[in-house]
Order: C-alpha cells, then sequence, then structure tokens
C-alpha cells in the first residue's frame, strides 16, 4: 500500500466516521442521561432520512431554492425529534424508568417494530433518494480522486461542530448543567431541586434529534429504504459500547476508529470490512471491560 | 405399527381435498409469495399491483375457463418460518389450487420440495437461481421466466458485442447469494468468451450497504474500462448515484444488469452511455409492443395506479398468469370441455408456450422457462426525466439457457469465443 | 400454594392442548413444531434472565448447531436426528464455554453487547463465507432418519411434532430442576446480590459460565430441531433481530418460570403469524404493540397474568366462605 493510497483510505473514513458519530453520540447522550439502551434510535435516523428526502423532492420540484437543503436538514431533524422523539419519552419511556434494563430495552425494540411499519405507511417501500444538497457543494480532487465536497469536507466540519456544541452546551449552558448533574448523581440533582423529569424529556428529545440529523445528512448521500434504521443502531450500539456508555468524546474517536478500520479493510482485505466494527468492540471490550473512556462504576452494595 | 397409525391419519386428511377435484370450482385459487416488507419489496409491490389488476381484467373476461380467479399474498419479508406455515396453510387449509413462490431464490429452494410433498402446483415466478431444475427433479414446481445463466449470458454477449475491445473490467456486487452466483457465472463465461480480459477488482459490499464512497475511491484509482453490478433496488441506486456524483460514470462503462428495475428511480443519475438489463425481455418501452393497444393500456394504467412505471417484477407475474391460465385452458381441452384435475394442469404446463406482457416463453421439459433477454444502451431523451433504452438487443432465450440435463457451471466452460455470434439477435433502436 | 396449583394447571392444559391440536387442526402442526423449537431457545433466555443477565446474542447459539446439524446432514447424506440434536447441543455449549469465557466477566448492558457483537460475528461470518455457508440462501438439511427409520415427510412431521413436545417438556422438567438446585439458587443470587456471593467465597463467574453454557446448550437444542424441522438453515438465524426475538418471548410468556418460555413462545408464533397473514402491511406493528401492551399492563407476562387470575378467583373464594 503506498502513500496515496494510505491518504485515500483516511479520508473514506473520516467522512464515513463522521456520520457514525453523528447517530452514536445521539444514543449515548440518550443513555447517559436516562440509563436506556434506545433501540427505536435507528428508526429516529431512518425518519429523518426519509422526512429530509420526502420533503426536500417537494420543495425543490415547487421550484425553490436548492440551498433550502440545508436548512431544511435541520428543520427536519428538529421535527422529528420533537414530534416523534418527545411524545416516546414523555408518554412511554417515562412509565418504565423503574422498570428492569431488560424491559426498557424491550420497549424500545417495540418502539422500533412500531416505526418500522410506519414508515412503511407514511412513506411506502421504493427507494427515495433527493441529493441537491450534496449537488449544490459539488466536488474536490485528492490525488487525481474525484470526492464530493459534502462528503469530504461538508460531514467532518458538521460532525465537529455538532461534537464541540455539545460539548460547550453542556458545560456552559444551564440546561446543559443540569443535564450533565442529572447524568452524574440522578439522586442528588432530584434532591437540590433539579427537575428530572424535564431534563429527561429534553434529553432524549435532543438525542433523538441527532440521530434524525445523521439521517438528514445520509440522505443525500444514500438511497432512503426500508430497514435502514436496523443496520445503523447495530453499528451504532457497537460505537457506544467501544467508547464507554455516555462517553462524548470517546463516541467520536471509536467512530473514527471504525471509519478508518472499514476503509482500510476496503483497501486490503475487503472481504472484512463488515467484521470490523464488532472485531474493534471486542478487542477493546476484552482489554477494557468498561469501553475505552468509561470509568468503573461502582457496584451497589 | 406406528407407522401403519401415521400412514392412516395422513391418508384420512388427505382424503378430503382429493374427492371434488374434477367438479367445476367456484373460484380457481391462487396464493403468491412476495416481497411485502423489507428492501426486496421494491420488486413485490409493483408485483403484486399487477396481479391485482391482471386478475381482473382476467376475471372481468372470464377468469380461466369461465371460473374467476382469486389471489391471496404472502409476505416474504416476514421470514422463512412464517412463509412456510403460511403456505402449507393456504394449500392445506384454504385449498388454494395454485402457489406464485416466488421473489427470493432462497425461497424457491426452501418451497421446491415442500411442493412435491404438498402435491401443489408451484409456479416460480420470479427467483433466478439457475441451480433449480439443475439439482432437483421436480415435478410440481415450474419456473415461468428464465434463470441466472441466460440473464448473464446474454449481459456479456452485449458487451462483446458492442464494446469489444475492453480490457479490464471490476465487480461491485451486494454480497449475498445472488451476487456472488452472478459474478460466478459471467465471469465463468468472461473466461471463456474473452480470455485476455483482466478481471481487477472485486466487491462484495454488505447487502443493504449505504455507502461505496470506499469502494469508488478505489475504482477511481483502478479506473477499469467496465464495472458491472447486479445490485438491484436500493443498493443499486445509491452505488450508481455516488458513482455519478463522483464522476465514475464518465470513465468507466457500467454494465447493469437489473438496471431497469431502477432506471425511473435513477432519474438523472444515471447518465447515457451504459448498459443495462432487464432480467427477460420487460421494458415499459418494449420494442415489439410499443404499438400494442392492449400493452400500452395496461402500462397506462398500472402508471396511473402506482405512480411508476412497471418494471421487470410486473411482467414476471404476467408471465405466470399467463401460464396458469394457458395451462388451465390446455387441460380442458384435452379433457373434452370438463374441468381437469390437478394433475392434468401440471400435465399442461410442460412444454406449455404462452406471451404474458413481453415475448412468448416455453416451458421445457425440465419445467425451465426459456425466455428472451433485452438489454440496451441508455440514451437521454426529451419528455423523461430518467433514462431509456437504446440499440436495444434481444437475444433468443434457448441457445443460451443450459441445456437440459446439464449443469450450468460445467456447461459455461464448453462455451468458445464464436458462440457470440452464433446467438441470433433482433436489434431495435430508441423510437418514440 | 394456589399459585403452584394455576402453574401447574396453565401447563397440564396447554400441553394437552397442543397433544390434541394437530389431529384437530392438522395445519397448525409445523407453526407449532416452530413453536415448540423456539420455545427451547427461549427457555436458555430465560435461564440468564435469572441472573439478571440479558443476552441480545443468544441466536448465535442457535445458528451455531442448526449449521451443524446441517453440516453433519449433508455430509452423511441424510443423517439420524438424535444426531443432529446430540451435535447441535455439544456444538453450541462448547462455543458458548469459549465465548462464556470471557463474556461472564460482563454485566448488564456489556453483557448483552458482546453476545449481540458475538452473534453479529458470526453473522457476517456466515453471509460472507459464501462458499461453505451456502451465504444468504443459507443451507439445505435433508431429512434425517429416526433411529434409523427413513420416512416420508407426513410421517415425520408427526414424530418431530410429539418429539419437540417431549423434548421441550424434559427441558423444562431439567431447567426447573437446575434453578432449584444450589447452583441455579446461586446464579439467582448474582441477580439480588452478587458481591454478598462473592462474599461467601462463592466464584460468581464461574456459577454464570455454568448457567451460561446451560442455556447455549438450550438454545443449541432448539436451533439443531428448528433446522431439521424447517429443512433449511440461514444467517437469519443468527441475525439480532432474531436474539431480540427470544428476549421478547420470554417477557411475553414470562421471565419468571420455566413455563413462560412454553407459552410465550406458543402466543408469539401465533401472533406472528396470523398478523403476517391477515394484517400483512403492519404485522410488526402489531407486534411491538401487543410487546408493549405486555410490558406495561403484565410486566410478569402470560404466566404471570394467569397466576393473577388465578389468585383473585381464589382469593374471591375465600372471602366467599
Amino acid at each position: 500500500m503506498n502513500v496515496q493510497l494510505f491518504a485515500l483510505a483516511i479520508v473514506d473514513g473520516v467522512s464515513y466516521a463522521a456520520l457514525v458519530f453523528l447517530v452514536a453520540v445521539g444514543l449515548t447522550l440518550i443513555f447517559g442521561v436516562l440509563r436506556v439502551l434506545n433501540v427505536a434510535h435507528g428508526s429516529f435516523y431512518a425518519i429523518g432520512a426519509y422526512t429530509t428526502a420526502s420533503v426536500g423532492g417537494a420543495i425543490f420540484a415547487a421550484g425553490f431554492s436548492p440551498w433550502l437543503a440545508f436548512p431544511l436538514m435541520i428543520v427536519a431533524a428538529v421535527l422529528v425529534g420533537t414530534l416523534i422523539g418527545g411524545p416516546i419519552e414523555k408518554f412511554l419511556l417515562s412509565r418504565i424508568y423503574h422498570l428492569e434494563d431488560v424491559l426498557q430495552i424491550l420497549v424500545t425494540f417495540a418502539v422500533f417494530l412500531i416505526l418500522e411499519d410506519f414508515q412503511r405507511l407514511v412513506w411506502g417501500v421504493q427507494p427515495l433518494f433527493e441529493a441537491t444538497a450534496l449537488n449544490q457543494l459539488g466536488t474536490v480532487t485528492v490525488f487525481g480522486i474525484t470526492y464530493t465536497a459534502y462528503q469530504l469536507i461538508f460531514l467532518p466540519v458538521v460532525a465537529v461542530l455538532v461534537l464541540v456544541g455539545l460539548r460547550l452546551g453542556l458545560r456552559r449552558t444551564l440546561t446543559g448543567r443540569l443535564i450533565t448533574a442529572v447524568t452524574e448523581d440522578r439522586e442528588a440533582a432530584i434532591t437540590i431541586g433539579i427537575d428530572a423529569e424535564k431534563v429527561y424529556l429534553i434529553t432524549f428529545i435532543v438525542g433523538a434529534s441527532l440521530a434524525a440529523l445523521g439521517g438528514a445528512l445520509a440522505s443525500a448521500t444514500t438511497s432512503v429504504v426500508p430497514g435502514m434504521g436496523a443496520d445503523m443502531i447495530v453499528l451504532s450500539f457497537a460505537v457506544v459500547a467501544t467508547a464507554g456508555l455516555g462517553q462524548i468524546e470517546g463516541a467520536a474517536i471509536t467512530a473514527l476508529m471504525i471509519g478508518l478500520g472499514r476503509s482500510f479493510a476496503v483497501y486490503v482485505w475487503p472481504e472484512m470490512q463488515v467484521l470490523v466494527p464488532y472485531l474493534i468492540m471486542f478487542g477493546v471490550l476484552l482489554v477494557r471491560p468498561q469501553g475505552l473512556f468509561g470509568g468503573i462504576e461502582a457496584r451497589k452494595i | 405399527m406406528l407407522k401403519t397409525i401415521l400412514n392412516t391419519t395422513t391418508a384420512l386428511a388427505f382424503l378430503t381435498t382429493a374427492a371434488f377435484a374434477e367438479e367445476t370450482p367456484a373460484e380457481v385459487k391462487i396464493g403468491i409469495t412476495a416481497f411485502l416488507s423489507g428492501p426486496a419489496s421494491v420488486f413485490g409491490e409493483p408485483a403484486k399491483a399487477a396481479a391485482e389488476m391482471i386478475i381482473a381484467d382476467m376475471n372481468a373476461n372470464g377468469g380461466i375457463g369461465g371460473v374467476p380467479v382469486s389471489a391471496t399474498f404472502i409476505d416474504e419479508g416476514a421470514g422463512g418460518e412464517a412463509l412456510l406455515s403460511e403456505y402449507r396453510r393456504l394449500v392445506e387449509s384454504e385449498g388454494v389450487d395454485a402457489m406464485f413462490a416466488s421473489i427470493s431464490s432462497g425461497n424457491c429452494t426452501k418451497i421446491g420440495p415442500l411442493a412435491e410433498d404438498l402435491k401443489v402446483l408451484n409456479i416460480m415466478w420470479d427467483c433466478g437461481t439457475q441451480t433449480i431444475f439443475e439439482e432437483n427433479d421436480f415435478r410440481y414446481s415450474f419456473r415461468t421466466q428464465a434463470n441466472a445463466t441466460p440473464e448473464m449470458l446474454s449481459t456479456l454477449l452485449y458487451l462483446l458485442r458492442t464494446k469489444p475491445d475492453f480490457k479490464t473490467i471490476a465487480v461491485v456486487n451486494q454480497d449475498y447469494a445472488w451476487g456472488r452466483d452472478s459474478w460466478a457465472i459471467f465471469s465463468a463465461a468472461l473466461q471463456q468468451l474473452k480470455p485476455d480480459a483482466q478481471v481487477v477488482a472485486e466487491f462484495f459490499p454488505k447487502f443493504g450497504s449505504p455507502d461505496f464512497s470506499t469502494e469508488i475511491s478505489r475504482l477511481q484509482a483502478l479506473r477499469p474500462d467496465v464495472i458491472l453490478s447486479t445490485s438491484w433496488g436500493g443498493d443499486l441506486d445509491t452505488f450508481v448515484r455516488q458513482a455519478s456524483q463522483r464522476g465514475l460514470t464518465n470513465t468507466s462503462t457500467l454494465v447493469l444488469p437489473l438496471g431497469e428495475s431502477s432506471l425511473e428511480r435513477l432519474g438523472d443519475a444515471l447518465p447515457a452511455g451504459h448498459i443495462v438489463g432487464a432480467r427477460g425481455d420487460h421494458y415499459f418501452l418494449h420494442p415489439e409492443k410499443i404499438n400494442d393497444p392492449a400493452f400500452v393500456a395496461f402500462v397506462d394504467a398500472f402508471t396511473e395506479k402506482t405512480g411508476d412505471v412497471p418494471t421487470y417484477p410486473v411482467f414476471h407475474v404476467s408471465q405466470a398468469l399467463a401460464a396458469l391460465k394457458g395451462a388451465y385452458e390446455k387441460a380442458i381441452a384435452d379433457n373434452g370441455g370438463e374441468w381437469p384435475s390437478d394433475e392434468q394442469v401440471i400435465d399442461a404446463l410442460e412444454g406449455l408456450t404462452f406471451a404474458g406482457l413481453g415475448r412468448e416463453v416455453t416451458i421445457r421439459e425440465d419445467h425451465q422457462g426459456v425466455e428472451d433477454q433485452l438489454l440496451g444502451t441508455t440514451i437521454r431523451v426529451d419528455g423523461y426525466d430518467f433514462a431509456l433504452l437504446d440499440n436495444m438487443m434481444m437475444f433468443d432465450g434457448e441457445p443460451i439457457t443450459t441445456p437440459v440435463d446439464q449443469v450450468s457451471s460445467e456447461w459455461l466452460q464448453t462455451l468458445t469465443p464464436a458462440f457470440i455470434d452464433s446467438v441470433p439477435v433482433d436489434t431495435f433502436q430508441h423510437n418514440n | 400454594m394456589t399459585s403452584i396449583l394455576s402453574k401447574r394447571w396453565l401447563l397440564v392444559f396447554i400441553v394437552a392442548l397442543l397433544i390434541v391440536a394437530p389431529i384437530v387442526a392438522p395445519s397448525t402442526q409445523v407453526l407449532l413444531t416452530l413453536a415448540l423449537a423456539k420455545s427451547l431457545a427461549v427457555l436458555g433466555v430465560i435461564v440468564l434472565l435469572q441472573a439478571g443477565q440479558v443476552s441480545f446474542g443468544h441466536a448465535l447459539f442457535f445458528a451455531i448447531a442448526a449449521y451443524g446439524a446441517a453440516f453433519l446432514g449433508r455430509s452423511m447424506g441424510g443423517g439420524e436426528i438424535l444426531l443432529n440434536l446430540v451435535l447441535g447441543v455439544v456444538a453450541a455449549s462448547a462455543v458458548a464455554l469459549i465465548v462464556g469465557l470471557f463474556i461472564v466477566r460482563y454485566r448488564h448492558i456489556f453483557f448483552g453487547m458482546l453476545n449481540l457483537a458475538a452473534s453479529m460475528i458470526f453473522y457476517s461470518f456466515l453471509e460472507k463465507f459464501y462458499y461453505i455457508t451456502g451465504g444468504s440462501d443459507g443451507l439445505s438439511v435433508p431429512r434425517p432418519t429416526v433411529l434409523g427409520m427413513a420416512l416420508e415427510r407426513a410421517e415425520f412431521e408427526w414424530i418431530l411434532f410429539y418429539g419437540a413436545l417431549l423434548l421441550v417438556l424434559g427441558a423444562l422438567a431439567l431447567t426447573h430442576r437446575f434453578l432449584t438446585s444450589p447452583l441455579g439458587q446461586m446464579m439467582r443470587a448474582i441477580k439480588t446480590n452478587e458481591v454478598r456471593l462473592e462474599y461467601l467465597g462463592v466464584s460468581s463467574r464461574r456459577v454464570l459460565l455454568a448457567g451460561y453454557v446451560l442455556s447455549a446448550a438450550l438454545c443449541g437444542l432448539g436451533g439443531a430441531l428448528m433446522a431439521t424441522a424447517q429443512g433449511i438453515v440461514t444467517p437469519e438465524y443468527a441475525w439480532w433481530i432474531r436474539s431480540g426475538e427470544f428476549v421478547f418471548i420470554a417477557i411475553l410468556g414470562g421471565a419468571g418460570s420455566v413455563n413462560g418460555a412454553l407459552v410465550g413462545a406458543l402466543a408469539y408464533e401465533f401472533v406472528k403469524n396470523y398478523a403476517a397473514a391477515f394484517a400483512a402491511d403492519i404485522w410488526q406493528l402489531v407486534l411491538g404493540t401487543v410487546l408493549l401492551v405486555v410490558i406495561l399492563f403484565a410486566p410478569n407476562g402470560i404466566v404471570g397474568l394467569s397466576q393473577r387470575l388465578g389468585n383473585g378467583r381464589s382469593e374471591k373464594e375465600e372471602a366467599g366462605q
């Protein structure tokens, strides 16, 4: 493998990692605060993609400016997070926080099943494709290989912005501090009068919106098809578990590892490509059972 | 002792269904398995819509021998157990007269032996694996379309006739049985018909892969003359889109044997000059049918109903229905005008010639259909916001289908470059 | 007393129903055989749930046994059903012993996720190594002989059904035995208070490993039975949704008792099958809703529900006296 191919593999890996990170970070945020592993997270990803692709298709066909594709993604993500994620937390998850882990996971699994059919009923089964945003940004040539600026530059930039934004938001804003407080010590936070219910709701909406944003961004590069959420959720689980549950920076670094691992596999040994995320996860957890960045939880006695 | 009890019980269970077979029934019941969920529902949903339209039309015109037809659908996407038990339920409890199964080759493989045991007419209406009738000797199963061997062989023939000088080829197929099998057939034939062609890369990204960026980077570095992809549905759409966004479609010729089913969805992502096939002579602007009012009326009605132009699964289900109708009518005639028994209908299917929406298909003695294959090169035409086909070639199905009692993998080894020009072909230009 | 009694009555009632079902309604026979096979795997998941651990990857053992049976049958040109089952159990247990050595170090989410990863690696392997495993089309499993007798399909299916019923009853009894044994009690202690267990000088990892291997063996038995009944194995056997399905069924039936596996599997197969048949467009929606309703309103599953009803009645009777 020469230097050029090496550089290409890195470039490919980074743009893939950016998308994976956006979805995984929402999952890890939700887990950090709510302590629920949300299987339905993949559904938000898919619904975000469907909403963006279908609404985008309609408004561009009606002759609106193609630059609207970018604000549309944000609007779609927030709407999906609020209108679908919000009620799910408020009316369903809020009733199950006292249940065992397994029941909580199964509730989100049930939501996942229901949302799968919801997508089919609303959007049908034909693949959707809406690449206006990607086409607006044109292409870039690196080492004689043409890339889309969208994948090469825009997606990694968005991922970094989200990472920095989340970190600053959690440290500097009041809501962010409340979220951090509940994450660190739920009981203590409630004792000092923090409205944990509200914090849960906001966190879930933010996490779901991030997944939907991941879907919205992906919709410009990939066909939006039934079943896309199921694949994404397993990958996100791998990222979140490898990084350590609730670890935001960890999710970024793990996504990068998985992205790079995957693209190097395509260059060196394509047959291994699908195994890469799981092998990384297994390898990391064998050495560090709490994940790369996870702290050791005090055992309850 | 145990065996006798069991035999008696099962004999009793079968007795009820056998007794009234020759009385004219109130309706001919068929069960159709198709993907109504999951990625392959891009094939199942149009086929279901088409089957409903064609059956309604048949019933308006006297059904089959005066008996109306009714269809029940089973979702192949619900998984193997649900499919097999629902299949049995339709046959054993609902008394279905014929089953159409299925889209997935894996499901066809599962159902073939089951249909033998249930003694029910089973029309393999869409699946493509060539091994079904090469490895089994089924009485009750028939395939009313071609299989993977003629489909891939005709693709190669078209490529060799239109682009005989290509030197390098790469493949990007879905990582599952069809992706692997189709490449095995294509590459075996390529080695015989153009031994100097060089395979520079073989990619099998996982089924349902959302991103082909890395594969495309490598293909751009390798610059193969030809890139074959037998993918379909969302996978094919994503691959072609990402390839065209990054200019790969300007430097390499894409060869897409299932491209016809994605033409409309791909829109302007698929530029002119790429090779597209249709798993048979399936094309909504079928060059021989384009002036046939019935064909045009169906295409218009289908587009009106579903919002999409009909694709190959629509043609396949039309062929299965035409075969069923043809077999019943032939069996009725052979039976002196009386309603035939199930076994008589099955006898009638062997050697039957029928036509669905496309050209005529003939069922061989090994129950494999012989179907002509249409391929073309994309062109852009005013009035359509997606690519159409030009420079179309219709290959005669007979010489490109593995002969009866031979196995494709061995038969392909016997081909020589002289084979390329020996296959009869009709050519058509886009004409609208 | 009442609860044990009502549990027993429920089981007796269901077994009686199962014995006559294929005679009264022959078309349900295959469905019931598959449900029985699945209930064995669910039983495996329930064993681990006693220790408070949930695996989202037990389809791994189900698939290993199924493919083992397929390879064995194919290499012997048919094979013998007893060998299929034995090999399935042995293969699944052996793999569980190796995988388990690592996995029993983890708890809760990590336990679940590592199992998931292990099963997904095997799933990818099945899809990838096409020339060995047949890829996504899978491998066909030839119909085996039964104690050396070659049977026709109909007879074979009768034997398979009643054989499966016996196997399930045996497995239920055995698992119940295990859970009430000292080892089983220690396993339950992992859920309630693992630290105390360690203070008692018991290696909780070793206890969990024993439970893990037993649960994998049960999954293996189910997988080998399923492969034999279906006549085909596909990578779908190892897919994460199938692991999720096992957990789903365990909760549906009632994870607190071994009978939940049988009750849950029967209920699940029927809901899924009839939802897929009569509401083909929304069967996942129906399943999801059923699951939600069960968790929210009957968290102890169908078995728990029937017990509650049973208890309610006996209390009323007592009050009446």
